[in-house]
């Protein structure tokens, strides 16, 4: 898949040695990667490898023990950064949705737009109606988070991402809690977000997403990144073992 | 409709209708009981129930007065006490918890005396030791006399205050972290997403408890009759040291109360089925 004016070296994102611990567990040990504007990473590996965790870290979810993040250009860890102005920038999409249940479709995706980027309503609804077309369910505005099949939801929740108009997405496993059904559509519109040339990562296990979409994968175990390359050769030619084994108990 | 909405119900409409019925009816019906029993002695015998009635009618309306006057202010020192012992600050975190622990332990009939009897010494004593430095802030304090209408309001606000903070605090934390999550990532500040998405959605959960504790409240307001308020249970007693009539006053006193709580239960119940229509079809 080819991707336009994505050679710039500019770097969206960048880790370097990172290190995380939620009391004895070691989540992240001197975790170094970058992340290009306009590439599309997507991060594998076993429960507990630490790539949720990884992924939390880029929009300060969760603070690192040590090491550094840059956002944009912008360091986490300094203490005078604004993370909500960089959180602004940064779009996440969560594996359990997390819609705003007390609001309809429409007012979970305008909700952020008005009271952080200080959109008017009228503003605010129109983007978001445009989003909703975009994620293919108009209809579905006033309808509240309980009436919607969970793609839907989902969808949804991309769309109140996109409606901050982002530089980077951030999706932590957003299929893993739906219905086999209801992955495609989701997947669909990640898809198009990756062909238009947003800056994304993704904590997947869906390897055709990955293939389709991803410019280079990265396996995590136990905290460290074991391995870090395009999709065709993590899947033709793996170098490590610990990869080998992963794949061949995910792939079937 | 989306495949995973429920179908509608195939009961007939005439069955729903009595069945809603049934359940509003029942209660109210208690409610109209008591009321019923209250108007039946007064006109089967007007001497002593009528007098009685009558007097007690400032009562009624001082009761509901420091009900409801407390119950506003209680809401907010409950609100900001929550959201006090859920802080990431030490310092407020710990006069919030203080304050908590503190005043659950003291019984609120102690706590209204101690209000009414020991502040205005605590006053005099803070004025005479400002009197030689700052006389008009020292003289301040001593001429500080409470009403005591006042002093029962702000008895039972610090009072009740502290057990809604905690209701307040179990309703803010009972909100799924991940909503918390969504809403900064959203570039919400923490107050942002506490007033848009946190507290919209706590407070439809807290709301049987809080109406829980309006009723608790306004039986526990009897209390301040002896802080000299003429509330409804004063009023009892003064007529009921005045005539004697220990049974039908008493009498008369309880039903009221009974119609008060109750009236105040149905509705309650009746906000949370309105608050509850945004969220289940």
């Amino acid at each position: 898949m080819e991707k336009e004016g994505k050679g710039s070296s500019q770097k969206m994102i960048e880790i370097i040695n990172a290190c995380k611990s939620f009391g004895r567990v070691r989540a992240l040990i001197d975790v170094t990667m970058h992340v290009n504007r306009g590439e599309v990473v997507v991060i594998i590996g076993p429960s507990g490898s630490g790539k949720s965790t990884l992924l939390r870290c880029i929009n300060h979810l969760e603070v690192l023990d040590s090491g550094t993040i840059i956002v944009d250009g912008i360091p986490l860890t300094d203490e005078k950064t604004n993370i909500n102005a960089v959180r602004a920038e940064v779009g996440m999409v969560f594996q359990q949705f997390n819609l705003f249940p007390h609001l309809t479709a429409l007012e979970n995706i305008t909700l952020a737009q008005r009271v952080v980027r200080k959109r008017s309503k009228e503003e605010a609804e129109h983007i978001a109606y445009e989003l909703l077309k975009k994620v293919g369910i108009p209809e579905k505005a006033h309808a509240y988070p309980m009436q919607l099949s969970g793609g839907q939801q989902q969808r949804v929740a991309i769309a109140r991402a996109l409606a901050m108009q982002p530089k980077i997405m951030l999706f932590d496993e957003p299929t893993s809690a739906l219905d086999p059904e209801m992955i495609k559509e989701v997947l669909d519109v990640m898809l198009d977000l990756a062909r238009e040339g947003m800056t994304m990562v993704v904590v997947s296990h869906e390897m055709g997403f990955a293939r389709a979409a991803a410019d280079r994968i990265i396996f995590m175990d136990a905290g460290r990144i074991i391995e870090e390359t395009t999709p065709e050769e993590l899947f033709t030619a793996p170098k490590h073992e610990r990869t080998r084994q992963f794949l061949s108990k995910i792939l079937h | 409709m989306t495949e995973q909405t429920r179908p509608l119900e195939e009961v007939p409409p005439q069955s729903r209708l009595l069945g809603r019925l049934a359940a509003v009816d029942r209660w109210w019906l208690l409610v109209l009981a008591a009321i019923g029993l209250i108007i039946l002695l007064i006109k089967a015998s007007p001497h002593p129930y009528a007098e009685i009635f009558n007097f007690l009618t400032d009562g009624i309306v001082m009761t509901l007065q420091i009900t409801l006057t407390s119950f506003i202010f209680i809401l907010i020192v409950g609100m900001f006490g929550g959201l006090g012992r859920l802080s990431r600050s030490w310092l407020i975190k710990g006069i919030a918890s203080l304050y908590v622990e503190v005043i659950r332990g003291i019984p609120l009939l102690v706590q209204l005396l101690f209000i009414w009897f020991a502040l205005p010494q605590i006053f005099e004593k803070i004025g005479n030791l400002l009197m030689p430095h700052w006389p008009n802030a020292g003289q301040w304090f001593i001429d500080l006399k409470l009403q005591p209408f006042t002093a029962a309001v702000l008895g039972i606000t610090i009072c009740y205050g502290a057990y809604m903070s905690e209701i307040f605090r179990a309703g803010i934390q009972s909100i799924h972290h991940g909503q918390m999550e969504a809403a900064r990532s959203l570039g919400m500040t923490y107050v942002q997403a506490m007033r848009y998405v946190i507290l919209p959605q706590a407070v439809r959960v807290i709301l049987p408890p809080v109406g829980n504790e309006f009723v608790t409240l306004l039986k526990d307001s009897s209390l301040v009759s002896v802080l000299a308020v003429a509330d409804l249970t004063r009023r009892g007693r003064e007529y009921m040291s005045r005539t004697f009539l220990s049974f039908e006053t008493w009498t008369m006193v309880a039903l009221i109360y009974l119609v008060l709580t109750l009236t105040f239960t149905r509705l309650t119940s009746a906000l949370e089925r309105r608050m509850s229509l945004g969220q289940r079809r």
